[in-house]
């Protein structure tokens, strides 16, 4: 695969060309390849989209790009030229002096990328001014400029806030402002709206997209949301396992991918289950509300009905109350009123309360797999401990049990023995699915067990949760703010915002007109694979 | 659906994933990159393990033996070539009695830590997991017997109960339980709020074993350094007590003592400096496991709260 530039519709000249770029990391006692020769071409004023799954080495080349490598990792060949400049030969100071004054970085953290201790407006400015850029009152009048452009709310005095005063995706806006501050010629945009929920996500893609166009500043976005680069990118490359999979213009790329790899980013989005209606109802909770402490009220009269045998998709965005649900039915958080009726008798509300057989019926799987199993256990000690648990199993018995279980998420004896740390991601949900069916649950919980996984994983993982429901009629209680992953596995839909129910209703009603509003903006703010659909929704808005 | 092109499966899936190592080849590839400061701080470990327990057979004469001439010098300064580092007071052999105090001091600082440890720790994870008025009371108690300085208040005590070796034991170990605890609730604290302790919690597992086998494991870096460095504070005090004639009682020969019944010659060494010898051979035994123990601990401490050097 070769990268043509001339072909690209060319906006400036070349401003960052890096060639055969090859990086090392070390970890595990031993050097390995993190990126292996890699081109990259990019011209003033364009944006390019760096994509592919975790472990492709997308951070790590935008990196790169600045002439930077993070601890642990070095670059071993390749050259790098910045606007005539060779960073792989200019030393630590000549690039500190480029990076935050021609080069500016925005992480995917705004909140942890932030200093508490300091007001907004002085930390935009700071290294505009250290760079002697321009001086102290002026950049701070710029920073209002800029934080109108990004439509910041009041942005007059914004700035004197501190970091925790503002939202998320404010906070990412603000850190936009501040790599823009020194007008750079390139910024790297890494993952920069992928802890954000959907409807603040298009605010900020708007903003970003805007001030990129507007002062004509290079930029590459790296993300791994195909729907999303192909809002912001001119063109895009594909990474894999840390070689070029394929590069051509956005456009382009969407409609005739060439690559087999490329095409399956693509189809994840296809997988959807047919709908089935049911009234034998397994679960429901009444009039709910609930709240932490004596103050914070975080539900508000829920009511949701689960079917026996379905799945029910809760959505909503951050501090909408879903994952609170889940801790109420889980008895982790007893409810203030209201009540949870499981099979036609209700719930004792504490969790202490529960009998053993109660606790075995409901289990739960959690979005980070990782937190959610102990490192120190083997796969074996966690399958096999709600076997010994519930069902009394010892020795071969349970051994036996554990390999049944181990085969039913497709993953054989080989892993028995293994720690959580020598699994990837995907197959650590997997064990985690297991130890959930090791119970022989009736209901299953699913806190977002698929918002921290690729693409690739993450249909292999619902997959297997719709091949389980099949063999063995296990009811989903599905929590997410995936909208693709919704279409994909529910059968009903509840929508939550601010720990009130919208609607429930059944797939086909929810995701058809007539819309409430907020369903209405929540599902036209997810991102489609279509390069006109921001413009088209900023339209549309008012 | 994309079964094409791609043969998916989930045991071929590879991400950055650790290299499976056993438990042995581990530890190896540690002590490989292990400083020589812990290298020499292991070395003397053992060889003051080696000296404890093999004390009986490597000592010349017997604990308590006495011999005629007392107050004898060191072989090499003039003195008896039986008695390698002379004699002491009362005529007791002096390398004797070093190796007999080795097992004697350790010993006791050995067991007298693991009980703090027992106790601390165990009460520790239980406030953690509590985190109610059980906490609280829990707390209120160590901060109280915190607040007393822990030398005077062990003085205190030991007058009360008399000084005999249990007692002794169980006096430090409950004083000096108050820091485990204090330790053992902090990093517990960070391990409760884990999805896998929440896990553990759901499937109505029982608070014994949420902390052995979801939280012990877990905290157990931490608490490993602070027992070396726990231990070494045991074993001054055990000395200080033994110093100031509270502590491990004679005839048993230990290493406090000893510098204590060396120590009336101070007073003259302005004008014999050997006099001093007889005080700064149990001290320096004291002050080079001390030094060794934390050599060690650091290490350990830098290997395991993520201070790792990233290269």
């Amino acid at each position: 695969m070769t990268t043509d530039s001339n072909k690209r519709g060319s906006k400036g000249d070349i401003l960052l060309e890096m060639r055969n770029i090859e990086i090392d990391g070390f970890s595990d006692e031993r050097w390995h390849d993190i990126v292996k020769g890699v081109d990259l071409t990019l011209r003033r004023g364009e944006v390019m989209g760096l994509i592919g799954e975790s472990g492709a080495g997308k951070s790590t080349l935008g990196k790169a790009a600045m002439g930077y490598a993070q601890p642990g990792c070095r670059i071993k060949s390749g050259t790098i030229m910045f606007d005539g400049m060779d960073l792989m030969a200019a030393t630590e100071n000549e690039k500190r002096k480029l990076w935050g004054s021609r080069i500016a970085y925005v992480a995917q953290s705004a909140a942890a990328s932030f200093n508490p201790a300091h007001r907004l407006v002085d930390q935009t400015v700071e290294a505009t001014v250290d760079h002697g850029i321009s001086d102290e009152a002026a950049a701070k009048k710029d920073a209002v400029d800029l934080y109108t452009a990004l439509q910041l709310p009041d942005p007059e005095n914004i700035g004197t806030r501190y970091p925790h005063q503002v939202s998320g995706g404010q906070l990412q806006r603000i850190m936009t402002a501040m790599a823009m501050s020194p007008r750079p010629d390139l910024i790297i945009f890494d993952e920069p709206t992928t802890a954000l929920d959907v409807t603040t996500q298009v605010e900020v893609l708007v903003a970003m997209r805007d001030i990129v166009e507007q002062f004509n500043t290079a930029a590459i976005y790296i993300t791994h949301d195909l729907a999303v680069v192909a809002q912001m990118a001119d063109f895009i490359k594909v990474l894999r396992y840390g070689d070029e999979v394929e590069e051509a213009e956005t456009r382009l790329m969407l409609s005739e991918p060439k690559e087999d790899y490329t095409k399956t980013l693509w189809s994840v989005r296809s997988l959807e289950k047919p709908e089935d209606k049911s009234d034998d109802i397994a679960l429901s909770i009444n009039n709910v509300d609930a709240a932490y402490g004596k103050s914070v009220k975080v539900l508000h009269d829920v009511t949701i009905n689960i079917p026996r045998g379905r799945t029910v998709s809760v959505v909503g965005e951050s501090g909408s109350g879903k994952s609170t649900t889940a801790r109420v039915i889980t008895g982790l958080l007893p409810p203030m009123t209201g009540n949870i009726v499981f099979n036609g008798e209700e719930l004792p509300a504490a969790l202490a309360d529960r009998t053993k057989d109660q606790l075995r019926r409901i289990q739960m799987i959690y979005q980070m797999a990782d937190t959610a199993m102990n490192p120190k256990q083997t796969v074996g000690e966690i399958i096999g401990r709600p076997l010994e648990f519930y069902h009394d199993m010892r020795g071969k018995q349970r051994d036996d049990r554990i390999l049944e279980l181990l085969e039913m998420i497709e993953l054989d004896s080989s892993f028995i023995d293994r720690l959580p740390s020598e699994l990837s991601g995907g197959q650590k949900q997997r064990i985690c699915i297991a130890r959930a069916l090791a119970a022989e649950p009736e209901i299953i919980i699913c806190d977002e067990v698929t918002s921290a996984l690729d693409q690739i994983v993450q249909e292999g993982i619902l997959k297997l949760l719709l091949r389980l429901q099949k063999e063995y009629g296990i009811t989903y209680l599905f929590i997410t703010h995936d909208i693709a992953v919704v279409t994909a596995i529910s059968d009903e839909i509840v929508v939550m915002f601010q720990g009130k129910v919208v609607e429930q209703g059944l797939k086909s009603e929810i995701l058809n007109p007539p819309f409430p509003e907020y369903t209405q903006l929540l599902l036209s703010s997810v991102p489609e694979m279509d390069p006109d659909w921001l413009t088209n929704l900023v339209d549309q808005r008012p | 659906m994309s079964e094409d092109g791609q043969n998916y499966s989930a045991a071929g899936e590879v991400a950055q994933v650790k290299l499976r190592r056993g438990r042995g080849e581990r530890t190896w590839i540690a002590l490989k990159k292990a400083p020589v400061s812990a290298w020499f701080g292991m070395i003397v470990i053992a060889l003051y393990a080696f000296t404890a327990i093999f004390g009986p057979m490597l000592a010349p004469y017997g604990e308590a033996e006495i011999f005629a001439k007392a107050d004898e010098p060191w072989a090499m300064l003039g003195g008896n070539p039986d008695h390698l580092f002379g004699t002491d007071q009362i005529g007791r052999d002096v390398f004797t009695r070093l190796i007999y105090g080795a097992r004697n001091t350790i010993g006791i600082a050995l067991i007298t830590t693991l009980l703090s440890f027992l106790i601390g720790g165990a009460l520790g994870l239980v406030a953690a997991i509590n985190r109610s008025w059980l906490d609280q009371l829990l707390s209120r108690a160590v901060d109280v017997l915190m607040s007393i300085p822990s030398l005077i208040f062990a003085l205190m005590l030991l007058s009360i109960f008399g000084s005999s070796i249990p007692s002794l034991i169980l006096i430090i170990a409950v004083l000096d339980s108050t820091r485990v605890f204090r330790l053992t609730r902090s990093v517990a604290a960070n391990v409760v709020v884990m999805d896998y302790v929440e896990a553990a919690r759901l499937r109505g597992e029982g608070m014994a074993w949420v902390m052995r086998k979801e939280i012990l494991p877990n905290i157990m870096p931490p608490l490993v350094a602070e027992f070396g460095l726990r231990f070494s504070f045991v074993f001054l005090t055990i000395a200080s007590l033994s110093f100031l004639g509270l502590g491990i009682q004679p005839p048993t020969a230990d290493w406090g003592s000893m510098v204590r019944d060396g120590s009336r010659f101070i007073q003259f060494v302005a004008y014999d400096w050997t006099l001093a010898l007889p005080s700064l051979l149990p001290a320096g035994a004291v002050a080079l496991l001390t030094v060794a123990v934390n050599f060690v601990v650091d290490w350990f401490l830098h290997k395991t709260s993520g201070l790792r050097d990233d290269h």
